[in-house]
């Protein structure tokens, strides 16, 4: 479904590349986890896919394919009907990736109001529906308020609602989790695990946090300076991983039971 | 705080800041003709290589009245920013620093004075005083007190709760000594533009009194009284209002460009 | 509820602090408006007698809040020049200075937001910095130049208007704006070029924010992220920047009547200053004082509708 070839990314001002040639493919309903420490370019990556790297901030070379279509010749206006409707991003920082003067309820339709002609009431239908589907009890009141009125777990989940309103192919979560606490963490990774089931969406989600990673995906891509140097299942990577540096980063994990 | 000396506004503004600085240094002690000498003969004639700006409608050579306008204005503003600036530093410091009910009571009459629009309140201080040089400084001066306590006040009132204030007191500074040689050093971000603005609100100020008539008045010789003058003489000797109001708009714009390119510099 | 009452507070506070120290600046003043009225060479009684006519031998508190019992009531006591009762000596210029701010507020608004939005979206670039540049010059040249430059080209060279013709509002609204159009862009033009630069950073502040990136994430294009979510945004520091711009207005209206000749509260406040006319003076500061106030006021109230983060829970 997402193929990416030889990406290549270079920022302007800098003398060395973000992203050096990497290849990765995300099947029809797979959640691939993409790890890496910071500067990895892991979120580079994420960037390019979703068309959220501007032109005039890097050279980009390489072929990203979804579903057979090179997103990279596709021009601006082409893009922006991908954006919100095939392919969807969450954020890190959900209090600052909404709007604050916005009410949650018109955030959660904004793609449907961008891609579709649904009415007003059609679309507010479907955006309570997303709120309940991903667990925000009371959709109708959640609705009404604005985001400095809501814990960060819950918005997160408002912004999943958001993101999945389209019915996206792809679904871009750039460590969605970072931010929150470790039991809200635990809840969010088990509701995209549930709404992978059951709408068999595709996930590529990004982390610099191995635990993580290996609770929700099934495919594991490591990057390590613009390269991914190790690819494959979460189990055989956790298990028998190949590369060092992949090795570093198991061994850095605090555990408390060991893996054997 | 670096100063961006490359920066080309910068430059530009100091350039002209500093031509017209010149004029104002030189007027104080020779012009090209006595300001002052009228001469029956020579009026209203148009610019030329002897009189650069023209004669006014008593005969007087204006570029040298202009020179000793300009010196006029300088000084006053530079009077106001002192007096406005040293008083408000000392006031917006120690509330600022210290904090408490005292803080809160001069805050609400600082916020009510500072709504109140700067001239209007040096009119009521020109009131009071009469008009004259030194009056029109002191009125703006004090005029000019609330905005910069209330920009000091924040900025010390900001600083006062970093870490490194912190550090001093562990290292047993005495407050006074945080205060003015910590925290003020810190502050020049902000208070030098705000000196800068505050140079060109006093320079506008003085302008607009002694247009008005209630500021610097003859014998003293001011560009804004030059200028209400030249109103009546528009049509007949339009270098008059020319000349004179575009000086007063290369000095404001020269400091606010120097203004400009401190700030693009600093942050 | 609590913040209104804070609101109100703040505004009757200001108010009595401007009048009062109004009143206790003409205390101070030398110069007595007897002198004015009688003459140098006027007998101790006769200004003894008209003093306690005028009320101006009792006490400076009881006359303080004589004074503010009264003004309440609208009753600004009478002229001590003119003999009549100070609320109909503002009664015309009240309305002329009102118009000719208006006139002027509603040029800064009209023209700050498209030229700010212009601005922005027209960032970097040889436009951006002519742009910058004009902008630096109009708000280096004084109002009153402006007036004065507009009544020699529109007026005397162009004929558009004729400098010192004025029409009161009440004579012909529409004959009277038209004259008024000219002071208010005078009065207008550097606070558009302030107005302006502030919106500019505003926005372009804004840009970097996340929730901008959201926004293209759904699709929406880089005009739509600016209009619909931008933009209201950018606006809350602007509407506090406008609300200090109108005080300014104010202060420059006074400024202007003078230039235009337009009988205005200005004029009238600069002539009462000079005949130590204390009543006239004493209104016309709390007049201006609670213009201001109210504007203020409105202003934190549209921010408030505008910013749901700065309404009490």
């Amino acid at each position: 479904m997402l193929e990416i070839r030889d990406l290549h990314v270079r920022f302007h001002d800098a003398d060395h590349e973000a992203v050096r040639g990497i290849d990765l493919t995300v099947a029809d309903g797979e959640i691939m986890g993409l790890v890496g420490e910071s500067g990895s370019g892991k979120t580079v990556t994420a960037m390019v896919i979703s068309g959220l790297m501007p032109r005039r901030r890097a050279d980009v070379s390489g072929q990203v394919l979804l579903d057979g279509r090179d997103l990279l010749a596709l021009d601006a206006a082409q893009m922006r009907k991908r954006q919100g409707c095939a392919i969807s991003v969450v954020f890190q920082e959900p209090m600052s990736a909404m709007n604050p003067v916005m009410r949650i309820g018109p955030q959660v339709e904004e793609a449907l109001r961008v891609h579709t002609k649904l009415s007003h009431q059609e679309r507010r239908e479907r955006a309570l529906q997303a709120l309940r589907d991903v667990d925000l009890a009371d959709a109708e009141a959640v609705y009404r308020k604005y985001p400095h009125q809501m814990s960060g777990g819950m918005l997160q989940r408002a912004m999943i609602a958001a993101a999945i309103i389209s019915r996206p192919k792809l679904l871009l979560a750039d460590e969605p989790t970072t931010a929150l606490d470790v039991t809200i963490q635990a809840q969010i990774l088990e509701l995209l695990r549930r709404l992978n089931r059951e709408m068999g969406m595709s996930i590529l989600f990004i982390s610099h946090n191995l635990n993580v990673v290996r609770k929700l995906c099934t495919q594991v891509a490591v990057m390590e300076k613009g390269r991914i140097v190790e690819a494959g299942t979460t189990e055989r990577v956790f298990y028998d991983p190949q590369a060092d540096y992949t090795k570093r980063l198991i061994a850095a994990i605090p555990m408390r039971k060991k893996l054997c | 705080m670096l100063v961006n000396k490359k920066s080309t506004s910068f430059r530009i503004g100091l350039a002209i800041a500093a031509v017209m600085a010149a004029l104002a240094l030189i007027g104080y002690v020779w012009t090209p003709y006595d300001p002052a000498a009228i001469t029956g003969s020579e009026k209203f004639l148009a610019p030329s290589l002897r009189h650069l700006f023209g004669t006014d409608n008593f005969g007087r050579d204006i570029f040298s009245r202009v020179m000793v306008g300009v010196g006029t204005t300088f000084f006053i503003a530079l009077c106001t920013v002192l007096i406005g600036g040293t008083v408000g530093t000392l006031i917006g410091a120690f509330t600022g620093y210290y904090g408490g009910v005292v803080d809160e009571v001069l805050m609400r009459i600082n916020d009510a004075l500072t709504a109140f629009p700067n001239i209007l309140l040096a009119l009521v201080f020109i009131a009071m005083l009469g008009f004259g040089k030194y009056n029109v400084i002191l009125a703006l001066g004090v005029a000019f007190i609330p905005s910069f306590a209330r920009v000091v006040r924040a900025e010390f009132a900001r600083h006062r709760t970093m870490n490194y204030v912190k550090s001093a007191r562990l290292m047993g500074a005495s407050h006074l000594r945080i205060m003015f040689r910590h925290i003020l050093p810190n502050t020049r971000g902000v208070v030098l533009p705000a000196l800068i603005i505050g140079f060109n609100n006093a320079v506008l100020a003085e302008a607009s009194m002694s247009y008005l008539g209630i500021g610097v008045a003859p014998p003293d010789v001011s560009l804004g009284y030059m200028l209400s003058e030249s109103q009546s003489y528009m049509m007949k000797a339009p270098w008059y209002v020319l000349c004179t109001g575009l000086v007063i708009v290369l000095l404001i714009l020269g400091v606010s460009m120097m203004g400009e390119g401190l700030r693009k510099g600093g942050s | 509820m609590k913040n209104i009452l804070k609101k109100i507070g703040m505004m009757l506070l200001t108010m009595v602090i401007v009048s009062f120290f109004a009143f206790l600046a003409f205390q101070v003043i030398p110069g007595d408006p007897t002198i004015k009225l009688l003459g140098s060479d006027a007998t101790a009684e006769a200004v003894a007698e008209l003093r306690a006519e005028l009320g101006l031998d009792r006490p400076f508190f009881t006359r303080y809040l004589e004074w503010v019992i009264r003004a309440l009531q609208g009753d600004f006591g009478s002229s001590y020049i003119y003999s009549m009762p100070v609320s109909q000596l503002l009664d015309g210029k009240l309305g002329v200075t009102a118009l000719l701010t208006g006139i002027a507020f509603i040029m800064i608004v009209a023209a700050s937001l498209p030229a700010g939005l212009f601005a922005a979206s027209h960032q970097g670039g040889r436009l951006d910095r002519f742009l910058t540049i004009l902008g630096q010059v109009v708000m280096a040249v004084p109002p009153f130049f402006v007036g004065i430059l507009l009544t020699l080209g529109c007026g005397l060279i162009l004929h558009w208007f004729t400098p010192g013709a004025f029409v009161a509002p009440r004579q012909g609204f529409w004959h009277s704006a038209a004259y008024l159009v000219y002071p208010a862009i005078a009065i207008a033009l550097p606070r558009i070029a302030m107005t302006v630069k502030m919106l500019k950073s505003s926005i372009a502040g804004e840009l970097e924010r996340d929730y901008v990136r959201t926004a293209y994430s759904r699709g929406n294009s880089p005009s739509a992220a600016l209009y619909r979510h931008v933009l209201r945004n950018a606006v809350v520091p602007t509407v506090a920047f406008l609300a200090m711009t109108a005080a300014d207005i104010v202060a420059g209206s006074v400024i202007i009547e003078q230039v235009f000749a337009i009988p205005g509260l200005g004029r009238l406040l600069l002539t009462s200053i000079a005949n130590r006319d204390f009543p006239v003076v004493q209104a016309i500061v709390v007049i201006l004082a609670l213009l201001v106030v109210l504007v203020n006021c409105i202003a934190d109230i549209v921010n408030q509708q505008l910013d749901p983060r700065l309404r009490l829970q």
